[in-house]
């Protein structure tokens, strides 16, 4: 009876918020139209893949990002691990690609995942465990998967065996009836992200978490465990992204996925999933990734800008975006 | 065990060269302590810095048994400033060879060392103020961009359209774009766009692919940088566009001087803004006391063209660079 009564409740809720829930999408569709106009190239069906196929990063790692700032977390490890797995995830291969061929790269991919949600799970555990705020776990943390990935490559680059990058570059470059396997995989990550926070009870607690701790822990919620739980989503997404990484430039420096984070939790808020927790809006996240990655395009694109003011413009697209959904919200 | 080992082939190498040099032994027992303070490996020009410094370490001190080589790396330019400090605080420096982080912060840091009487040689970047250094050693950024600016437009045969990648916003970015822009403006060549990407391969990648987009027709690209050129190139092949005749980098890094060597018909030149110019600086101050050949002075690296016939003597296939 109180189950039904629950998912009676949510739907309702669910439909009442749906408005204010496209704000991200019309905020993504006013600047496709803004780019459109700006230049007619933009529109170009390869334009298009080229920035959807681009976006799939920040919006895989995005999903995990989700989910931890929904528990009241923030990872701002995301950039360095994204850098530190790749790292892995090569060597592996490497290591393998002599006994095994081309299967040494589901066999690196496997490790990879298995690396980063030991990461994500190191995260939560100093976090959850240790009670120290996550913004400063993953901050040390950041520091130390940047310092590992600059030794690992010695400060240079760290490439991929020849022998492998042929077959591995389809992942990134390749397409399955016309749709780029990296754009598929966003799609997989997304859905799979937002069953698990919309129909499963673990996702119910996340957002239980994140709203009131104390209310959630007195109800008999596992705080700990479910905030954990996040960062080892949150290192599996990143895992994933790295998959999707490693074939477009082969390689891993000290400067991969450099400050990335900010893209993330940029895009995860803008898509609507609130900084102190509490609310998480998946597809919000994924549009959230691409308004970035568009903006970035057209500034290329136009000629308004001086090379020099790119970035200041940027940053005022981005709170124009926030304010419009914030006077949507209030409606 | 392994320090006794050690200790013991010390002590054999100091009795060798003790009776070989048993004439000179009066010049040679003075000690000489050089510091060289370097920026941490934080990209890849960086790294070869670190890497030849230590191989530069390692060379002079079996050369020179007498001279010490102690490198310090540092990660920003406020840990140089206290690795200075304890540097000169825990050994008597005889000279120090340092790749400032920044001109104006390391500026004070330098002239106390030098106070002591320490001999100082400043490598790449100047410090505000040159009367405070006794050799400086630097690489030619404007030469870096009007040599490879001359190669093209003479390839082009003084017109075309051209894209451009610049990395982070420093001196030594627009010294390179000042000279590239200099040379080009002489010439028919016009230069569609001029964006930054931050000498990262991902930014070069997706800033190359928005151009391609945005320009049916490029006949030429030039990244200031050889970690971008990479990018640029796999932007270039995914999109299989053939109008581009040149992608031209600059620096010198061990990936793309490999495709110098191999004749690449896209990418047949590049220009050396070596990272081994820390050892050219190290081994010259190394031989201002083991050689007492004088050594004050400016001394500037050209930046000739890299191509298939001298490859070879700028490929260090050991640097991560």
């Amino acid at each position: 009876m109180s189950s039904a009564e629950i998912a009676t409740v949510q739907e309702s809720e669910g439909f009442k918020i749906r408005w204010s829930d496209l704000a991200p999408f019309i905020a993504l569709a006013v600047i496709v139209l803004l780019g459109a106009l700006i230049n007619s190239n933009f529109m170009s069906s390869n334009n298009m893949m080229n920035v959807i196929t681009r976006s799939a990063f920040i919006a895989i790692i995005g999903v995990g990002a989700t989910f931890v700032i929904a528990t009241g977390g923030l990872d701002l490890s995301i950039g360095s691990m994204l850098a530190f797995v790749v790292g892995i995830m090569i060597m592996a291969m490497n290591a393998m690609a002599p006994s095994l061929g081309p299967w040494a790269i589901p066999a690196g991919a496997l490790v990879a995942l298995v690396v980063g949600s030991l990461c994500g799970l190191m995260n939560g555990l100093i976090t959850t465990v240790g009670r120290i705020e996550p913004f400063i776990v993953t901050l040390g943390t950041m520091g130390i998967f940047r310092a590992l990935i600059t030794f690992m490559t010695d400060g240079g680059s760290l490439s991929i065996d020849r022998s492998l990058r042929a077959a591995y570059r389809p992942v990134y470059f390749g397409d399955f009836l016309g749709v780029p396997y990296p754009v598929i995989i966003t799609v997989i990550v997304a859905l799979l992200g937002a069953f698990i926070l919309y129909r499963t009870k673990y996702g119910r607690h996340v957002t239980a978490v994140g709203s009131n701790s104390d209310v959630a822990r007195f109800s008999g919620v596992h705080v700990g465990r479910v905030r954990t739980m996040a960062f080892v989503i949150q290192g599996f997404c990143v895992a994933v992204a790295a998959i999707c990484y490693v074939p477009r430039l082969g390689a891993a420096t000290p400067t991969t996925g450099q400050l990335w984070e900010l893209q993330v939790i940029t895009a995860a808020v803008i898509g609507g999933t609130l900084l102190r927790g509490g609310k998480a809006h998946i597809w919000g996240t994924v549009a959230g990734a691409l308004i970035l990655e568009v903006i970035a395009n057209v500034m290329v694109l136009s000629d308004m800008v001086s090379e020099y003011l790119v970035a200041a413009v940027q940053g005022a697209i981005i709170i124009i975006a926030m304010l419009a959904h914030r006077f949507t919200n209030a409606r | 065990m392994k320090t006794r080992k050690k200790g013991t082939a010390l002590l054999s190498a100091a009795i060798i060269v003790g009776t070989l040099t048993g004439a000179t032994a009066q010049a040679q027992d003075k000690e000489f302590t050089i510091a060289v303070s370097i920026p941490a490996a934080t990209h890849g020009w960086t790294g070869g810095v670190v890497f030849h410094a230590q191989e530069a370490e390692k060379q002079i001190e079996a050369a020179y048994p007498n001279i010490d080589v102690i490198v310090s790396t540092a990660s920003s330019a406020t840990a140089q400033v206290s690795s200075l400090e304890d540097l000169s605080a825990t050994n008597t420096l005889d000279a120090l060879v340092i790749l400032p982080f920044t001109s104006e912060e390391l500026t004070g840091p330098v002239e106390q060392v030098a106070s002591n009487g320490t001999f100082i040689t400043v490598v790449d970047r100047g410090l505000s103020d040159p009367s405070i250094q006794d050799l400086y050693v630097a690489g030619d950024n404007i030469a870096v961009g009007a040599n490879t600016a001359e190669w093209l437009v003479e390839k082009l045969g003084g017109e075309g359209e051209i894209v451009v990648l610049r990395g982070i916003p420093t001196v030594i970015d627009d010294e390179r774009i000042q000279g590239f822009r200099d040379v080009i403006d002489q010439s028919g060549i016009e230069i569609l766009d001029i964006q930054y990407a931050n000498w990262n391969q991902d930014e070069a990648f997706t800033l190359m692919q928005d151009y391609l987009a945005k320009y049916p027709n490029i006949d030429a690209v030039w990244a200031n940088d050889d970690d971008m050129l990479l990018g640029v190139i796999e932007a270039v092949d995914q999109a299989g566009r053939t109008d581009i005749k040149y992608a031209l980098g600059g620096n010198g890094m061990k990936q793309v001087i490999e495709m110098v060597m191999a004749g690449d018909e896209r990418t047949p030149i590049s220009t050396p803004y070596p990272p081994s110019m820390i050892a050219s600086a190290i081994y010259m101050t190394a031989a201002q006391f083991a050689g007492q050949a004088p050594m004050r002075g400016s001394f500037k690296l050209d930046a000739p063209l890299i191509t298939p016939e001298n490859a070879e003597q700028f490929y260090f296939p050991g640097s991560p660079f």
